[in-house]
């Protein structure tokens, strides 16, 4: 299969207004005909569904919360871009493209990238006119800070809870539709399998998480909204809920796979304190603008921050400015966090000896505490609140964590996968990030889909099968999908092993951290796929999950994630192991500068790997989509 | 540490539940207490003991999923969400007891999950404003003074997770649904249905069972983002206010 990424011909700047005119239009009194399936509901899915139930047509939103607003991107902390230029400083759709592609070293599209800059502004409109309280100044209007190392001030907030306030903007937009009856929403209820018939995806199978109900539910098209798959990792700073099922799920029915091993890895988080530590907290990465970044220059095994205070200027090692001197400590996150891993692994961590100092004594002396309080309040009490250490008294302790998954299924321009009538909007797509994030981008791209993309490009879909084209949930399809679905349930409750099911999930996410982390080589990604295949192996007749399928059941809910978690972990290793260059993210050790910084090979790699699934135990098939560059340069990036 | 549980177990909406005591040895004071309850459970499969059920999942306070009834207190001793409650608030020793949040309106599901949807039909009432995509104005057409923004982003910072209505006495919701009422009260965006909203998002509050407000502020002292019984005041205002001007308008339809 020639995979065809559909990028509109013309010129970067007209390519989706063009498109947009090309789309087919559905009849307003034919919306009603057309049925939708959103699986999701944080940014990508509340926006989706409700834009969707607003222009008519009948939606069917899923969530495993209990509601909506549960979902993940509400902790999403920092900010949104937008290239509304409102501060009068250089910026423009085309500088918010170029950073963008720029950002993620040269491995997306052209074509998306411009689009999402192109709908930025749009978002913020929408959101503002939803009653979204943005950040003001004094005069009225819409307050911008400079975010992740940006040249220009775009990014929008809300506090430190932007993700938050978008997210609630989008509930109230999405309950609205409900309330008109155009949306029927079902919570705490998780998607297990999507329907294939003919080659178009017809529905998804279900289980109501309360009563354990497996149903069946058609439509004309299904959208998964779904989010990324960094609790892969067992530890990283997604909910504990998030988790990959529904990608997956549609990957095994045939949606291809878009560069799994591209994962973004955030510099500042609180450390590990223990074998219970059950999930990641990350602060955001503005305290980068005014604390720095440290270790003993020899080794303290166990330092405190309480002695650390103490330990002279010329004992100190300031890694960040020292090696990068115009950028310090606001180098992009990718080289924060390889560099804190590298000071580590030298045996120069300090506390658990996975930490280093994030120092504020100076910023505190230059500008007084109230100044740095006023800045950065809200972070400094939840430091405080996680480690039970005063921030303001000695230095912080941080360390790197998985924090978004660039890669995600493989979409074309109008964002459907290799399974037609199959869309993935917002972090379960592969889209717009390349091979490595900017801050503030994830919840422009995860609204953007929703609200200004997908109402265009679905509707284009359904006005060319037709609303006479939809089969029922009594084609014998969906009655195998049930069944499918109800043996798997029934197999993880009969395996009666000796093992939890978080005992695979923590060995499964070690050996992800240490092998298919922060920095990758040959060796180790093959060592990490035996042990990744011994446990799928394990898993099967090994785990022990207690209680029944028709009741609430957290631990049947968290075995049915692991499973799957333990198949993507394997593909993303194949993934990396294949891309024998660094870029963004993805570091192989194999390809660095002499300087030691990720050196990206453009004549092999500057490709999209979309991986399809082949059946269990059978390697996927790597489909390369080539990517063209027509309006930018490809340069190294440096940041000495 | 070594800490004592009293739990609340039941099977099941139906099912009457009692609770039943744990002996917890494996507690450190870095855990935080879902960590803590992780670690229990963890020990409870290796025993074939079912697992204790209960609502998590952002883990950083802000998502509201998390939901137990700590000593007394709704999320605990400290004015946080359980889940960034750590076991350093607690001595060792200590006997702790965890319910789920006790409200007609949210009944129990299992163990310490309640069902919370009646704040999700109060929302579906009008806890928005009725803007579709697309066709609004540019966002700097609409100025808002910053003080006003604060107050309207102090009363949007509530996480819906109930402990107001647990703390209550009454089981009263009034400082769930006035925080939301009063954010788009006191924006500009919220005008032009400011009346409709608070008549129908209090009837919808009415028709759920939540009780009524007898000014003990437990739901201020208990909440975890800090949202003020100033917002009950002024939704008390706006619920008059809107009665006082009935002003419905039965759309008649049609147009040519």
């Amino acid at each position: 299969m020639k995979l065809d990424s559909k990028i509109p011909e013309g010129p970067l700047a007209e390519k989706w207004t063009r498109h947009k005119f090309n789309l087919k239009l559905v009849n307003p009194a034919n919306k009603r005909k057309y049925d939708v399936i959103v699986v999701g509901t944080g940014l990508a899915g509340a926006s989706a569904a409700a834009s969707l139930g607003e222009l008519g047509y009948n939606v069917k939103a899923f969530c495993f919360q209990d509601s909506p607003r549960r979902a993940h991107s509400i902790a999403a902390q920092g900010g949104i871009n937008a290239a509304k230029n409102y501060q009068n400083d250089g910026d423009s759709v085309f500088r918010l493209f170029y950073d963008t592609i720029k950002g993620g070293d040269y491995r997306s599209r052209e074509g998306n990238v411009y689009r999402l800059a192109e709908t930025s502004v749009n978002i913020i409109d929408q959101c503002v006119a939803q009653g979204v309280p943005f950040a003001r100044e004094y005069g009225g209007l819409l307050a911008n800070r400079s975010f992740g190392g940006a040249q220009v001030s775009r990014t929008f907030y809300a506090r430190g809870q932007t993700g938050q306030q978008l997210l609630l903007g989008a509930y109230g937009a999405l309950n609205r539709q409900i309330a008109n009856g155009k949306v029927k929403m079902y919570t705490r209820t998780e998607m297990l399998d999507v329907v294939v018939i003919d080659g178009k995806a017809r529905g998804i199978i279900t289980r109501d998480l309360t009563t354990g109900k497996i149903e069946a539910h058609s439509a004309h098209v299904v959208l998964l909204c779904t989010g990324g798959y960094s609790n892969v990792f067992y530890l990283s700073t997604s909910a504990k809920g998030s988790n990959a099922t529904a990608i997956w799920r549609a990957h095994k029915k045939g949606a291809f796979f878009g560069n799994p091993c591209f994962t973004q890895i955030h510099p500042t988080c609180i450390p590990v304190t223990g074998t219970h530590q059950s999930k990641l907290t990350l602060m955001s990465e503005s305290l980068r603008n005014d604390g720095r970044v440290w270790v003993p220059k020899k080794a303290m095994p166990g330092l405190k921050s309480k002695d650390a205070i103490n330990l002279p200027e010329t004992e100190r090692d300031y890694f960040l400015e020292r090696k990068y001197p115009s950028f310090g400590n606001l180098v992009p996150r990718d080289v924060a966090s390889r560099n804190a891993k590298q000071v580590c692994d030298e045996g120069r961590g300090v506390g658990s000896g996975l930490a280093v100092f994030l120092d504020f004594t100076d910023a505190i002396k230059r500008d007084g505490e109230s100044v740095i309080r006023a800045k950065y309040g809200n972070l400094f009490d939840m430091y405080q609140q996680i480690t039970g250490e005063n921030p303001y008294k000695g230095p912080m302790m941080i360390y790197p964590a998985v924090h978004y998954t660039m890669g995600g299924l493989w979409v074309d321009y109008n964002l459907m996968t290799s399974v037609p009538g199959l869309f993935a909007l917002g972090e379960c797509n592969f889209s717009d990030h390349g091979a490595n994030r900017l801050g503030a981008s994830a919840l422009m791209q995860g609204l953007a889909d929703g609200y200004f993309v997908i109402p265009f490009t679905v509707g284009d879909y359904l006005a060319n099968i037709g609303w006479n084209d939809k089969i029922g949930t009594d084609h014998p399809a969906f009655k195998e999908a049930i069944d499918g679905v109800n043996e798997r349930v029934n197999k993880l409750l009969t395996i009666k092993g000796n093992k939890t099911v978080d005992e695979f999930h923590r060995q499964l996410g070690l050996t992800m951290w240490d092998y298919c982390g922060m920095s990758r080589t040959e060796e180790g990604l093959k060592k990490a796929k035996k042990i990744i295949q011994d446990l799928q192996a394990e898993f099967w007749t090994n785990v022990n999950v207690l209680g029944s399928s028709n009741e609430l059941n957290q631990e049947l809910e968290k075995a049915g994630r692991v499973a799957d978690f333990l198949e993507l972990g394997e593909l993303m290793i194949d993934d990396a192991l294949n891309r024998s260059e660094s870029c963004g993210g993805h570091f192989r050790e194999e390809s660095q500068t002499p300087e030691g910084e990720a050196l990206r090979k453009d004549d092999d790699f500057a490709y999209v790997a979309a991986w399809e699934y082949q059946g269990d135990g059978q390697p996927e098939v790597l489909h390369k989509e080539e990517l063209k560059f027509e309006n930018v340069k490809l340069t190294q990036r440096s940041y000495k | 540490m070594k800490i004592t549980l009293k739990v609340w177990r039941q099977k099941n909406k139906e099912s009457k539940g009692a609770f039943k005591t744990y002996v917890h040895n494996h507690v450190s004071s870095d855990m935080s207490f879902l960590e803590m309850l992780d670690v229990l459970n963890d020990e409870l499969i290796r025993k074939n003991e079912e697992p204790i059920a209960f609502d998590h999942d952002c883990r950083e306070g802000i998502c509201g999923m998390c939901s137990l009834y700590i000593n007394g207190h709704p999320h605990g001793p400290v004015q946080t969400t359980a889940c960034q409650l750590h076991m350093r608030s607690f001595k060792d020793g200590e006997t702790i007891t965890i319910e789920p949040w006790r409200a007609k309106p949210f009944p129990v599901i299992k163990d310490l999950i309640v069902d919370r949807t009646s704040f999700e039909r109060i929302q579906q009432a009008g806890g928005y404003v009725s803007v579709n995509t697309g066709g609004v104005p540019d966002a700097n057409a609409i100025p808002i003074s910053k003080n006003l923004a604060e107050e309207a982003f102090d009363a949007a910072a509530c996480i819906g997770c109930g402990a107001c209505v647990a703390a209550c006495k009454n089981a009263s919701a009034m400082l769930f649904v006035s925080a939301k009422v009063s954010q788009f009260a006191l924006l500009p965006q919220g005008q032009v249905e400011r009346k409709a909203r608070v008549e129908k998002m209090v009837a919808q509050m009415d028709a759920e069972g939540f009780g009524s407000c007898t000014n003990t502020y437990a739901c201020e002292a208990e909440c975890p983002k800090g949202i003020k019984v100033t917002n009950i005041a002024r939704m008390n205002r706006e619920y008059l206010s809107a009665m006082v001007s009935s002003h419905k308008i039965e759309s008649k339809g049609g147009g040519d």
